[in-house]
């Protein structure tokens, strides 16, 4: 399946844009898109943390991705 | 009572507090944030916040609601600017009213903890010589 995943923070900064088209196996898991975003992009590593929101609500990595999900990284966050 | 914001002008404290006031309150609690010229004694030019806007209006009311039910308090507001911020110039404004004090005052330390453990949004720091996403590296 073909997904869009939104980048903020120092996440947009790593894939050097705000969207990245992505290939996953159909039924992939939340951990099956964090393995193959630590697989391209090898900074992932650095994070001290690294959340996946599926349409706007944090996701837990056993969580089944669907083609038409918005998919958001979530670098530690510092607002306030 | 609950009012959720995240605007790219300046914020008004006067606006949340005016929100939150009505006949049945007794007490209100108003956390301001400022924005620090240094950080670790490292000088800091701006900061600049990102949000993850529908996503954080969500957390933030999520944060709204809990405080409404965990606290005895009926009317709460929480707005957060984006953008680039100067020194000294306010990042986020949470008021909280209450019949009794103390239940601001709970409700408002709460709200502003939460948000920064659970609210998408990113603050980086311009400094002379090079910037960092706060929180982003262990």
């Amino acid at each position: 399946m073909k997904l869009t995943i939104l980048a903020f923070g120092i996440t947009r900064d790593i894939l050097g844009a705000s969207e990245l088209n992505l290939e996953l196996p159909e039924s992939a898991r939340i951990e099956d898109l964090k393995a193959e975003l630590a697989r391209r992009f090898p900074a992932f590593a650095n994070l001290s943390a690294l959340a996946i929101a599926v349409n706007s609500q944090y996701a837990e990595l056993d969580l089944e991705l669907k083609e038409l999900d918005e998919v958001a990284l979530i670098p530690p966050v510092s607002g306030g | 009572m609950i009012d959720i914001q995240i605007l790219e002008s300046p914020l008004n404290v006067q606006v949340c507090i005016d929100f939150v006031s009505g006949a049945a309150t007794g007490g209100i609690n108003v956390f301001v944030g400022s924005v620090r010229n240094q950080t670790r004694g490292k000088r800091v030019l701006y900061l600049e916040f990102e949000a993850y806007v529908p996503m954080a209006i969500s957390e933030m009311r999520k944060i709204a609601e809990t405080a409404c039910s965990r606290f005895q308090i009926d009317r709460i507001s929480i707005h957060h600017r984006t953008g680039r911020l100067e020194i000294g110039e306010i990042p986020v404004v949470i008021a909280v009213g209450a019949p009794h004090r103390q239940a601001a005052f709970e409700a408002c330390q709460y709200a502003i903890d939460t948000l920064k453990q659970t609210v998408p949004i990113w603050k980086k720091e311009h400094f002379e010589d090079g910037e960092v996403w706060v929180a982003a590296h262990p």
